[in-house]
């Protein structure tokens, strides 16, 4: 069982890694880009024992404590069997 | 009075702050690996700048969980000082004893210059021996010094007083030219409500001798001293 993460910044908060990355896309020609914000992926490898609720709530709490600073981003979990 | 410097994998200005300490401060000092669980010798703790972890996932994000990190959270609940530079400010904010976060600087560059900054507030463990309003020249180096908070925390830092230092220009002006890095509010360091917990990101301990540009950052130093001897 795996638990994808995905940690982005919160929407208030400025990202200009996201920004830098718009500019390269416009030289290389693409147009009719509104914006890029930059984030994060993680694949957490769990137990295949653990039931899906188990594994969501591991995968909760390792997102809310280590992977995601809640003062400045957001995270969302999906557990894939 | 003893103090402690504390050294993670990837510290790397634990000794500017040891030999600020034992050289200009003139007071013993220890370095405590970041295993040690037991800060009961010390009167202050520094967290000092570098790249703990090798700043993986976060600046700072992994630091707040070693070991040492829940004698610092005590210890700081205890009302000690404990002073957190650069690095260590990003540790301190990660690990909840500060509020607020350092993301990524504004230009992302790694920056690596002398800048201003002003005293906020000359009436706190650090900074009684400056007065509010003095500019003091003391170097910043780093990518992630972008201090961000929500209105509401920074409505409330500025009703207690929390910001310490802003980045200001020659003249103690605080505008926006004089902002390295983005920060909101211009804010280069804050402490906690009590006043015992301090972060910034400029390096005091880095101005502390006239051959290296500039000795401003002293008299933090004598600052935090006199509030240990006083206490």
């Amino acid at each position: 069982m795996k638990a994808k993460v995905y940690v982005t910044l919160k929407p208030s908060v400025l990202d200009p890694q996201g920004k830098a990355i718009q500019h390269s896309v416009e030289l290389l020609g693409f147009e009719k880009i509104e914006d890029v914000r930059q984030g994060k992926f993680f694949e957490i490898a769990l137990d295949a024992n653990l039931s899906e609720t188990d594994a969501r709530d591991a995968a909760e709490n390792i997102a809310k404590n280590v992977l995601a600073n809640p003062v400045i981003e957001d995270y969302k979990v999906e557990i894939v069997s | 009075m003893k103090f402690g410097v504390i050294v993670f994998p990837g510290s790397n200005c634990d000794h500017d702050a040891y030999h600020v300490v034992s050289k200009h401060v003139g007071q013993p000092v220890d370095f405590i690996w970041h295993k040690q669980t037991d800060l009961s010798d010390y009167d202050a703790v520094i967290v000092p700048g570098g790249f703990s972890y090798g700043d993986y996932l976060r600046a700072g994000a992994l630091a707040k969980f070693s070991p040492v990190m829940n004698a610092v959270k005590d210890f700081a609940a205890r009302g000690n000082y404990v002073f957190g530079v650069c690095n260590g400010f990003q540790i301190l904010c990660e690990a909840g004893l500060l509020p607020g976060a350092l993301m990524r600087n504004s230009n992302l560059h790694f920056i690596c210059q002398h800048v201003n900054i002003r005293v906020e507030n000359g009436a706190m463990p650090y900074t009684s021996e400056l007065e509010a309003g003095e500019v003091l020249s003391i170097p910043i180096a780093h990518a992630e010094g972008n201090y961000f908070c929500d209105d509401q925390t920074l409505a409330e830092l500025e009703n207690n007083n929390q910001i310490i230092f802003r980045y200001c220009d020659e003249n103690g002006e605080i505008v926006d030219r004089a902002n390295p890095n983005g920060s909101r509010s211009n804010i280069a360091g804050i402490s906690n409500k009590e006043g015992n917990v301090l972060g910034m990101m400029p390096h005091p301990e880095r101005a502390c001798e006239e051959l290296l540009g500039s000795n401003d950052g002293r008299d933090i130093f004598r600052s935090l001293t006199k509030a240990i001897a006083e206490k």
